[in-house]
């Protein structure tokens, strides 16, 4: 009896304590803070020596690709099947070719989206999306300034060499569970956009596809009726989750904590992330679901809606994109806005 | 002889023949199992295990909480197809969520979506209620006052105030706490974001006090009896009478420290009140969130609580009363 409950004890205890020390996400550097905010009210930013030079590594520019001549001849006089950049010089359209190959080609360059037989084919899904995709960045760039300022957006902001850029969205899986058993609403299984909360896997759909409403607290102290109920408050704070994964901040660097829909106690860049929300709906809406018949399966969700935007496909995890680099002034052809 | 001290160098009574206590036609009876006698357990209470009363409300209160248990358990091995891996790592994420708002208090939604929420909820507040009234039952059987029962009920009290109550005034089941480790918490959070920061509501606030309260009293309590343990102080209350015992020295340590002592029997008026009273008026809180107050934010600024901060930001107006409503 004695040995059986000593034996038991000691090898819990062993589980339970190795479980305590090896499963948290320790960290071991320092944790600096950047008040922010007034003293006192948690409103701060916080970050390591090691996460600040992650971020930095992370958003490295692409090497220059050097400037070229608006004047000579027109793209269109020289290459065939010339749809959207036809604007642009011969020697601007090489320009961004060049940029397409080395930020968004991923290993097979030019060829992802050109049939190197024939570079005015169009058979490939790819340069379909690809001339949507200009239209896209122009789009943000001109009508976005709301949003990006004049900082802008090229394709490296957010392909980063990649045919698919990491932090794309698709609808939610069906629940595994099947016949009578609970659905759940797709809540009850941490992943990386509800931040590893309970909360909705999928807090996008219809609200950044759509029109869906995000505020749940009532602006008046007494009640007037039913309000939002708790499963759209969750959503809203799995998507607030979402935001803060992609940015990279705290919840504090738009809002004063204490009264979330409280506009004057938040930050002013609160502001700026009301015109982002509604710029990845008009993106989504726009540009990303025109595509959904030229989208080959490998590139659908679960549900076989194709990918779309949030947050982190821009943002990669940080606070300006590419940390505030203003790649977009060099890039007229995108029309990225010069402010020399 | 050996005298009983503490924990560390405690005598443990292991008589040859367990003790079958009281006597008496209530007590005697309907008492089950062997007693067995645990070294191990005789470390952190008595050494002796059972025979135990489990008796008809007993019987009935373990099977309405095993088939909650099931419920729950069974949705939530559904919800990663029946894969007991998946089962084990996403344990403390996994849910029963209650019914979609859109069924409002019905009472028989689709068993997927809120069905066996309500039937989970229902067999576990069976199994409790049913456990309140053997617990009451026992203490009298045993000629003891109801206070442990009473104390209980407040438990309950917050338990269906969250659950059941506050939906019901509501009119919607899908403001009831999902089932599930993670998912709780998480609903505790929403609801608080929902209804404007519950922390500035005042019964919440109350609830706190008497959270940190309970636990203070009982660290104050447990150190003093612990302390006049060399003196047998867990006599508590047949020395409080007389003099040079460790109740008096106990009493005049807090007497000397602070000017006031409480007595062997207040203190534990005191601790059974500042516990009872932490889920009632967090039950109490809870039952106005919603229902009479949809923001305690902008109520508590109303009523002059929520004190104002120096604004270093520059003014910020909501862009959506200029343009689209979000």
């Amino acid at each position: 009896m004695k040995t059986t409950a000593l034996l038991l004890g000691g090898v819990a205890t062993a589980l339970i304590g190795t479980a305590l020390i090896f499963t948290p996400g320790w960290n071991l550097s320092k944790v600096h803070t950047v008040q922010t905010g007034y003293r006192g009210l948690s409103v701060g930013e916080m970050y390591t020596t090691k996460s600040e030079q992650l971020l930095k590594a992370a958003n490295a520019l692409p090497d220059a690709i050097d400037p070229a001549e608006a004047g000579g001849k027109k793209a269109t006089e020289v290459y065939k099947n010339v749809k959207v950049l036809t604007d642009l010089s011969a020697a601007q359209f090489d320009r961004v070719m060049l940029g397409f190959a080395a930020w968004v080609g991923g290993e097979q360059g030019c060829n992802y989206c050109h049939n190197p037989e024939n570079l005015a084919d169009d058979n490939l899904y790819t340069k379909k999306v690809a001339r949507s995709m200009i239209q896209m960045t122009r789009h943000i760039n001109k009508d976005w300034q709301a949003h990006v300022q004049t900082t802008g957006v090229t394709c490296y902001t957010c392909h980063r060499g990649q045919p698919v850029p990491k932090g794309v969205w698709y609808k939610g899986a069906d629940p595994k569970s099947k016949g009578a058993a609970a659905t759940n609403y797709g809540m009850g299984h941490p992943s990386s956009v509800n931040g590893t909360t309970a909360m909705n896997t999928d807090p996008f759909s219809g609200i950044l596809d759509g029109k869906d409403a995000i505020r749940v607290q009532a602006s008046q102290a007494l009640p007037t009726g039913f309000g939002a109920p708790l499963q759209k408050t969750e959503k809203t704070y799995s998507l607030m989750m979402a935001f803060s994964g992609g940015l990279g901040v705290n919840c504090t660097y738009c809002h004063g904590s204490r009264a979330f829909t409280n506009w004057t106690e938040g930050s002013p860049l609160r502001v700026n992330a009301w015109h982002g929300i509604n710029m990845v709906r008009d993106l989504n809406a726009n540009f990303l679901a025109p595509l959904q018949a030229d989208w080959p399966a490998n590139r659908l969700g679960p549900t076989g809606d194709g990918p779309k935007l949030y947050c982190l496909t821009c943002h990669q995890g940080a606070p300006k994109p590419l940390l505030g680099a203003k790649m977009a002034q060099d890039w007229a052809e995108l029309g990225g806005v010069s402010v020399k | 002889m050996s005298i009983y001290e503490n924990v560390f160098t405690q005598v443990q009574v292991h008589p040859k023949t367990p003790e079958e206590g009281l006597g008496g036609p209530i007590v005697d009876r309907e008492r089950i199992g062997k007693p067995i006698i645990s070294y191990w357990l005789g470390f952190i209470g008595n050494a002796q295990i059972g025979p135990l009363y489990l008796g008809t409300l007993g019987v009935f209160s373990l099977l309405f909480g095993f088939v909650a248990f099931e419920i729950i358990g069974l949705n939530m091995l559904a919800s990663v197809h029946w894969d007991p891996i998946q089962f084990v790592r996403q344990l403390p994420w996994l849910a029963l969520e209650p019914p979609k708002p859109e069924y409002g208090i019905k009472l028989f939604p689709p068993l997927a979506e809120g069905g066996w929420w309500l039937m989970a909820g229902f067999c576990m507040t069976m199994s409790v209620l049913l456990w309140w009234a053997r617990v009451y039952r026992r203490a009298v059987a045993l000629g003891l006052s109801t206070h442990m029962a009473w104390a209980f009920a407040s438990a309950i009290w917050l338990m269906l105030c969250m659950g059941f109550i506050q939906p019901l005034l509501m009119g919607h089941f899908s403001e009831g706490v999902p089932f599930g480790i993670f998912p709780h918490l998480d609903w505790t959070a929403a609801f608080s974001l929902r209804y404007g920061n519950l922390y500035y509501n005042p019964f919440h606030m109350l609830s706190i006090a008497f959270l940190y309260g309970s636990a203070l009293l009982f660290a104050m309590h447990g150190a003093t009896i612990l302390s006049v343990g060399r003196y047998g102080g867990e006599r508590e209350v047949e020395q409080m009478v007389y003099r040079g015992t460790a109740a008096e020295r106990a009493a005049l340590f807090w007497r000397w420290t602070m000017g006031y002592n409480a007595t062997m029997e207040s203190i534990h008026r005191w601790g059974w009140w500042c516990a009872v009273l932490c889920p009632l008026t967090g039950g109490i809180g809870i039952l106005l969130s919603g229902t009479v107050v949809d923001n305690w934010y902008l109520w508590a600024v109303q009523h002059n609580i929520a004190p104002s901060y120096p604004h270093v930001f520059p003014v910020t107006v909501d862009p959506a009363a200029t343009g689209v409503p979000q």
